[in-house]
């Protein structure tokens, strides 16, 4: 056999320069013959580290052993029997801090891990051209129960889609006009394209779970509503209330959460205005404030909107950036500017309301806080005006109160997130589970997905035993 | 997905710019409170836009939409007919109007916003209150659901800037003669933003507790992105959740009316590519 390539096998991008002015696809993914030569790298291990990693235990080396074998059609069915979103984890799990972080192979001195992620995504987008959704029969066997999701992001659809397997009828309430969540009004079409969403959700749906849009639960329909005709319900209604620095000068035209600028392009299409009716600000000089993926995405749509410079202001260093090193470097060659260790103290006014710049402190890292990470404290005397049209804060999003507000019996945490039990989504209300980022608060839509199965289970054992219990009759 | 269809049962023009709907929406139409909107999209092209829900009837799961023409989404919407269905309608959103008896009560409602007072109009009514309602219109033409209003109003007053109909004038003209004549308990204005503006002015003149319906861009409606956000009292508040109903002395006025102004130069444009399309399309 030949010697395994130390390298990952290289992946087709479009070119810095041509995709910064589309909303394409940045990465185009592996041909099949690319996929098993990435394939054959992995070393098959027994006790495979990646399986243990992955939140959801994928069987890596299965799936990957089918890939190179040809066998694209196993490789999908492993995959289906661990994951219901695999096309959308495949482009946006941060593999290198789980899967990938472990294998073996990159363990190994000037080996790189193997790219489990793009061989999940390879076998997912195979599978959504090539299988017939329209042909998966249904199970003719009378119903278990009833569950109502509330949510639609990756954790409402794990649920949704794990439970009508084991022959639920389930219920997904969305509050938008479309479903998927984050991956549908978050994450933008050049990471995540929605034509692979919506296939995506279409093979959930497909295994019989039907999906309900402009629902507000607790506005539309209340709790009590959907605990008395369901027989469990699940609330995964993220954590989609932005946060404001609160600094002066937010109220000024040209000042956007990252949320708004985010949700008017991937969900409303504001990039195609004004084919499209919501329309959006084509910026000149663009600030961004944050260090996490949603600051990346936000700074690299600014830049596809033709904005001249974007820059992203960051109050730590690279070292400590949350988002994801690919996306990173993606931002870098698409010609997004850094300011390190720097923070905005005040929003300038160019004296029609609108914005004209950004007042920045530099900073420097002090000593360790709770969290093992070294807090950034600012420097006297170094304040400095970045030059700015608009600037989107991407500092964070908190819970959203519209559902918990309406259903004060529900025990919350400290923070304001559900109370849930980590092993089993159990709340502080019996029947009602909880998962996902309304439980942990912002993470990512793999651990959403964790969440969802771990919930899935426990949802099936309490209505099981729920049915087992005799029915009292009041005599 | 399950799409519910939103079709439109009734089409009444008003004014010359103003459409009174009613639409299906049964389980907006059960859970509706005065004070509460909806968000609309007309098709998968469209833009969502909030509209307040001028009555609701949860016998005939209807709702009643009264909305102005004033850019493309509205144009387009009323081109459309008795039959024809609207894509997307959510809501009942944002928190509906303290309803109870206060005594006497003032509402005041100008142009297009007195559809978002009627309700409010009606509930306090219902609940036991003196009601006192100003209508104010540029034109007599642009007074409308005057019949309704007066229907569970104690009084009513008009005013129209040319005095085509009742007192020519402005609404804080009208105010100033009620509040000099007997004592009012509480208010609401909802309208023009500046007439909102002047309202608060008005009443907190005369220490008068005032509300007022606050009209901002929105997206979702549903507290996800904060387009709506408003300066209440020096704090950061939410008009679709937190709202949109506040108290008119702790609104920032001028900085809310610098934000209403944002995608002037976009909704132009927006409006004159589709009238030109209507036009081609019209011969």
């Amino acid at each position: 056999m030949a010697r395994r390539s130390r390298t990952k096998t290289p992946i087709a991008e479009q070119k810095p320069k041509v995709r910064n002015s589309n909303f394409n696809e940045v990465c185009l993914g592996y041909t099949i013959e690319e996929g098993q030569a990435e394939a054959i790298r992995c070393l098959q291990c027994k006790d495979a580290p990646c399986i243990k990693s992955c939140p959801v235990m994928i069987d890596i080396p299965g799936f990957i052993l089918a890939i190179k074998e040809g066998n694209m059609q196993e490789a999908a069915e492993i995959l289906s029997s661990y994951t219901n979103l695999p096309a959308i984890c495949g482009r946006v799990c941060p593999q290198e801090k789980q899967c990938e972080q472990v294998c073996k192979l990159g363990m190994a001195k000037n080996f790189e891990p193997v790219a489990i992620g793009k061989l999940e995504r390879l076998v997912a987008d195979w599978a959504l051209e090539n299988q017939d959704f329209s042909k998966l029969s249904q199970s003719d066997q009378p119903k278990i129960g009833r569950v109502a999701v509330i949510g639609s992001g990756p954790s409402g659809l794990t649920v949704a889609g794990d439970l009508a397997k084991l022959n639920y009828e389930v219920i997904v309430y969305e509050a938008l006009h479309d479903s998927g969540g984050v991956l549908t009004y978050g994450i933008p079409e050049f990471r995540l394209p929605k034509r692979i969403v919506k296939k995506e959700i279409e093979s959930i749906k497909a295994l019989g779970v039907t999906i309900e849009t402009n629902v507000v639960v607790g506005k539309t329909i209340t709790m009590d509503e959907l605990r008395s005709e369901f027989d469990a319900c699940y609330i995964s209604v993220g954590a989609g209330a932005p946060n404001f620095m609160g600094i002066s000068g937010t109220a000024l035209n040209g000042v956007y959460s990252s949320s708004e600028y985010l949700t008017r392009i991937n969900l409303m299409h504001s990039y195609e205005f004004p084919k499209y009716d919501t329309p959006i600000k084509r910026s000149q000089q663009v600030v961004v404030i944050g260090g996490g993926n949603v600051a990346m995405d936000a700074a690299r749509c600014a830049k596809r909107l033709g904005a001249e410079h974007v820059s992203i202001v960051y109050r730590r260093s690279l070292e400590e950036l949350p988002a994801r090193i690919e996306e990173y470097h993606h931002s870098v060659e698409e010609g997004i500017e850094y300011h390190w260790l720097t923070n905005p103290i005040e929003y300038i006014d160019n004296g029609n309301g609108d914005l004209s710049g950004v007042k920045c402190i530099k900073m420097e890292l002090g000593e360790s806080d709770e969290s093992g990470r070294r807090s950034p404290v600012p420097i006297k005397n170094s304040e400095f005006i970045i030059e700015a049209d608009t600037v989107i804060e991407a500092i964070g999003q908190g819970s959203n109160k519209v559902l918990l507000s309406t259903f004060p019996e529900l025990k919350l945490t400290k923070w304001g997130y559900i109370e849930a039990d980590p092993k089993t989504g159990e709340t502080s209300i019996p029947g009602v589970f909880a998962g996902g980022d309304i439980v942990t608060g912002a993470a990512t839509v793999i651990l959403a997905m964790g969440a969802g199965k771990v919930a899935a289970v426990q949802i099936d054992n309490y209505v099981q035993e729920k049915m087992k219990t005799p029915v009292t009759t009041k005599v | 997905m399950v799409r519910p269809m939103y079709k439109i049962t009734k089409r009444t023009q008003l004014s010359q710019n103003e459409y009174d709907f009613l639409i299906e929406a049964p389980r907006i139409a059960t859970k509706a409170q005065p004070g509460q909107f909806i968000i609309l999209r007309i098709n998968d092209s469209g833009e969502r836009i909030p509209l307040t829900i001028a009555e609701s009837s949860a016998t005939k799961g209807t709702i009643r939409l009264v909305f102005q023409v004033i850019g493309k989404t509205t144009a387009e919407l009323a081109q459309l007919n008795v039959g024809e269905f609207i894509l997307d309608l959510t809501g009942p959103l944002g928190m509906p109007t303290e309803i109870k008896d206060y005594g006497t009560v003032l509402i005041v409602g100008g142009g297009v916003g007195i559809a978002a007072i009627f309700p409010i109009v009606k509930g306090l009514k219902n609940a036991g209150n003196r009601v006192i309602t100003i209508l104010g219109a540029k034109t007599a033409e642009l007074v409308i659901l005057a019949k309704e209003c007066q229907e569970y109003s104690d009084e009513l007053i008009i005013t129209t800037d040319d005095g085509s109909l009742g007192m020519k004038g402005l609404v804080t003209e009208a105010m100033e003669q009620v509040i000099a004549r007997e004592p009012i308990n509480y208010s609401w204005a909802i309208g023009p933003s500046i007439m909102m503006k002047f309202c608060t002015e008005t009443a907190s003149n005369y220490d008068l507790p005032i509300n007022v319906s606050l009209n901002p861009i929105m997206i979702d409606g549903t507290g996800m992105c904060g387009g709506c956000r408003v300066t209440i009292d020096g704090n950061i508040k939410f008009a679709c959740v937190d709202g949109p109903e506040f108290k008119g002395t702790q609104v920032n006025w001028d900085e809310f009316i610098s934000r209403m102004k944002q995608y002037t130069d976009e909704e132009d444009a927006c409006l004159a590519d589709y009238q030109k399309a209507q036009v081609i399309h019209n011969g």
